[in-house]
């Protein structure tokens, strides 16, 4: 080492005292431990080769080798997820970056803390055209929370604590890092996190007590009110999810949640009336649609949810909380804004709740609660098994069968998207946060067998399983030689109904039944696939050998996948089908339908 | 969205002067489909550390609270101020405007730049360069005025503005 030097004020302010490190890539992952950095996903190249050459030379930090960039992606976002820790990934320049970009938009959507490290060519030939250089920060300024290009030496550990930083505090979200092959290869300086605030980035966490206490006004006189709590919950880590559930105990109000606050509140509680949106079961939707008073909590009224916008919860008064105000008035007009930390503003309500003076109109709420349990009552989640041998497996009762298997074993569940993933929201019960893994923003098909390999070296003990579409999992696929070097004995639950399910559905619904080009055409044998990747390949085909291999895939310490061939007709209901109402939701064949879908010419043009 | 009514905004943007962050603010408008009516940005102080950009644009009241909202969640934004809704202000724009013509026209073109206060910065036999300053409808009316008299080339600096009285948007 060459001693000490002191740099000037960096963008995160006061001087500190530095030391200078052989390479920048040894002063990058000094950085990257500071942070608590245990693990890496990554891919080498050329211009990283700096980074491969440090890591070699240490053993604090693992480094896992996926087997396509954009898995690398996911699996930090499913170590992210079910920590509440930043997950990081590092690739190369040019294709390795390009790669990456589906994840990182995927994490952007979802709110995923990430630090994404890529390789850059050396900066005198930046703008070269050189071999493998790709305008990465160009091509990712929309793709992340923020991202950076290191261009000088005695930036690069300010910037990766300063990453760190942006990518875990406010909204969460992917923060990506450029790093040019000299500034790898040179000396750097390295320099501890500055604990001053950074210059223009301040999110503000505390909710605004004036906006707590007309909240609070308009929650005591509700008559039929609602909690509607999302991924901001779950982003605000598990204490936020123990305030909700001590919020809506101390109010007797009932809680819906979206697809991404899954888990936030306990599933298995009488006063969860279930998800609600597109295919959230009827009593939630109905009970959105006639509430008075809805308090948002860390749900971004996604169109998913909404539905037709003029027609959404149209009489009820607005309370969103949120720490992005971008988020708030976005599509949805509110009464009461709350920028804040879900946590923290969770904490607020309980403590203005009990302070308030106003009694609740109890005599009301029981009265909305017998409305919800006549909604309730209407079962919409039911489907019919045929239990005869020999009978056809039921896409849901797998999921139900799967549930009741796992129930006492820590279990994290991620998926892959289409009917599939919808199924398992509807059927597998939530208790805790953290637990549920999926792509709902960007809809990533092949984000769960990569996200359920990042919760597996994160939680290495856990039963952690992949629900998946037969179409959806040879997206990634190539991710079981990872599992196999690893030893990650991550679980893939087919439900193989030889469709695009959600395509095939969308089809049958609004074109016709013309199922152009949505058919699963010469699918391999799962089964064969499995074994060749040193896997364990297991298959159900008829309704008598369901629990056998669901025994058998829970009892193996291996890899596995399970082809559950389920019925190839089934569609996912209820389904409130775009450009439609809440109260004109499609429910199954199970219940009679009050006549049209209600898809409206606006509505095809959805998505 | 139950607002349909239409206003301009004018709204001031303190940002750290680094590289590619006029990027993230035309990229926003781009990406989510707003209006660039105008758009100006330079450093503002001494050590060249803040540039102050300043952007024009139009849309519903939601739209443009949304545009606030979106614009100071940019990392390296220090601040975003409205300034046609917080009171009073100030907006100007230069232009640099370029006149050919001989005879009357010209002596007319020469007229009306008087009148609009446009200085001559260059001249030659056949042609007026003329410098106008104001705010952009003033400008807009000095254009329309010369076409018929041989405008030939424009350059405008697009709206810099200011809220009047003392206080400082830091
Ligand atoms: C095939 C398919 C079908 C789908 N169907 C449905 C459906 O039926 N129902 C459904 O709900 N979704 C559905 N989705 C998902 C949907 O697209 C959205 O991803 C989802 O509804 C968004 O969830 P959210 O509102 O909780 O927001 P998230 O995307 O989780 O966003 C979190 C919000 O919380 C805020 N936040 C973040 N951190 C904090 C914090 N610490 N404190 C406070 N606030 C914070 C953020 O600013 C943001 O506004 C479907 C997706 C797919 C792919
Ligand atoms: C990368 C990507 N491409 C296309 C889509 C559009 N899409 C959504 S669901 C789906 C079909 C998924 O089929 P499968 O994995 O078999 O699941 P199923 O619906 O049958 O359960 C498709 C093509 C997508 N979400 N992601
Ligand atoms: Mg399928």
């Amino acid at each position: 080492m060459d001693g000490t030097i002191t740099t000037g004020t960096g963008a995160t302010g006061t001087g500190t005292t530095t030391e200078m490190m052989a390479s920048g890539a040894q002063a990058l992952l000094r950085a990257l431990k500071a942070q608590g950095v245990d693990v890496i996903f990554g891919y080498p190249g050329g211009a990283v080769l700096p980074i491969y050459d440090a890591i070699f030379q240490q053993n604090a930090i693992r480094h896992i080798l996926v087997r396509h960039e954009q898995a690398a992606v996911h699996a930090a976002e499913g170590y992210a997820r079910s920590t509440g820790r930043v997950g990081v990934v590092l690739v190369t320049s040019g294709p390795g970056a390009t790669n990456a970009v589906t994840g990182l938009v995927d994490a952007l959507m979802d709110s995923i803390p990430l630090v994404c490290l890529t390789g850059q060519v050396p900066t005198h030939l930046i703008g070269n055209d050189a071999f493998q250089e790709a305008d990465t920060t160009g091509i990712t300024r929309q793709a992340t929370k923020h991202n950076y290009l290191v261009k000088r030496s005695q930036d690069l550990t300010r910037v990766v604590h300063e990453a760190f930083h942006v990518a875990k505090t406010g909204r969460p979200g992917p923060v990506l890092i450029d790093l040019p092959k000299d500034i790898l290869i040179n000396p750097a300086p390295y320099s501890e996190a500055s604990t001053a605030q950074h210059r223009s980035y301040r999110p503000r966490t505390e909710p605004d007590p004036a906006r707590i206490a007309e909240a609070i006004a308009l929650l005591k006189r509700s008559e039929r009110p609602i909690v509607y709590a999302g991924g901001g919950v779950i982003n605000a880590g598990p204490e936020a999810a123990k305030l909700l559930i001590e919020f809506v105990r101390l109010t007797g109000f009932p809680c819906t949640t979206t697809l991404m606050g899954l888990g936030a509140y306990p599933a298995s509680d009488p006063q969860f009336v279930g998800m609600l949106g597109m295919h959230g079961t009827y009593e939630a939707n109905m009970v959105m649609h006639g509430a008075d008073v809805m308090l948002n909590i860390g749900a971004r009224f996604d169109d998913r949810v909404t539905g037709r916008l003029n027609a959404f919860s149209p009489g009820s008064k607005k309370i969103h909380a949120d720490i992005d105000p971008s988020s708030i008035n976005k599509s949805v007009a509110v009464d009461v804004a709350i920028i804040g930390d879900a946590a923290a503003t969770l904490r607020a309500l309980i403590a203005a709740w009990k302070n308030d003076a106003g009694k609740q109109d109890r005599e009301a709420i029981a009265k909305w609660w017998q409305q919800i349990d006549f909604w309730r009552a209407k079962d919409s989640l039911r489907f019919t098994q045929n239990r005869e041998r020999g009978s056809i497996i039921k896409p849901q009762y797998a999921i139900e069968q799967l549930y009741k298997a796992t129930r006492g074993r820590e279990t994290f569940i991620t998926t892959e998207v289409g009917q599939h993933q919808m199924w398992a929201a509807q059927h597998f019960k939530f208790d805790k946060p953290n637990h549920w893994m999926t792509s709902g923003g960007l809809g990533t098909m092949g984000y769960g067998l990569p996200a359920a390999m990042g919760v597996q070296v994160a939680h290495p003990d856990a039963l952690v399983i992949d629900i998946a579409g037969e179409a959806s999992i040879l997206m990634n696929i190539q991710e079981m030689g990872t599992l196999a070097q690893y030893r990650l004995p991550v679980k893939i639950f087919i439900l193989n109904n030889k469709y695009m399910g959600m395509v095939r559905q969308w089809q049958e619904l609004l074109h016709g039944n013309r199922y152009s080009e949505s058919y699963s055409e010469a699918l391999p044998d799962f089964v064969k696939l499995a074994e060749s990747f040193h896997a364990v390949g297991l298959r159900a085909e008829k309704v008598e050998d369901l629990d056998r291999v669901i025994a058998e895939m829970l009892a193996v310490d291996r890899p596995v996948i399970a082809d559950i061939c389920v019925d190839e007709k089934e569609n996912v209901f209820p389904m409130i089908p775009s450009g439609a109402a809440h109260n004109e939701m499609l429910l199954g064949p199970e219940h009679k339908n009050g006549g049209n879908p209600g898809v409206t010419d606006a509505g095809l043009a959805l998505v | 969205m139950s607002d349909t009514n239409m206003r301009s905004a004018t709204i001031s943007v303190l940002v750290e002067n680094e590289s590619g962050v006029l990027a993230r603010v035309i990229g926003l408008f781009s990406g989510r489909g707003y209006n660039i009516d105008s758009l100006t940005v330079a450093p503002v102080e001494r050590d060249g550390s803040k540039s102050r950009i300043t952007v024009v644009t139009s849309g519903t009241e939601m739209v443009i609270e949304q545009i606030k909202a979106q614009l100071g969640r940019l990392v390296p934004v220090y601040k975003v101020a409205d300034l046609s809704k917080e009171g009073p202000h100030l907006a100007r724009e230069l232009a640099l405007i370029k006149v050919v013509g001989t005879g009357n026209t010209r002596q007319e073109a020469l007229r009306l730049a008087d009148a609009f206060r446009a200085r001559v910065i260059d001249a030659s036999t056949e042609s007026f360069i003329f410098e106008l300053t104001g705010a952009t409808d003033k400008l807009d009316a000095f254009l329309d005025l010369m076409r018929p008299l041989g405008l030939a080339e424009v350059s405008r600096t697009g709206v810099a503005a200011i809220a009047r009285g003392k206080v400082a948007i830091e």
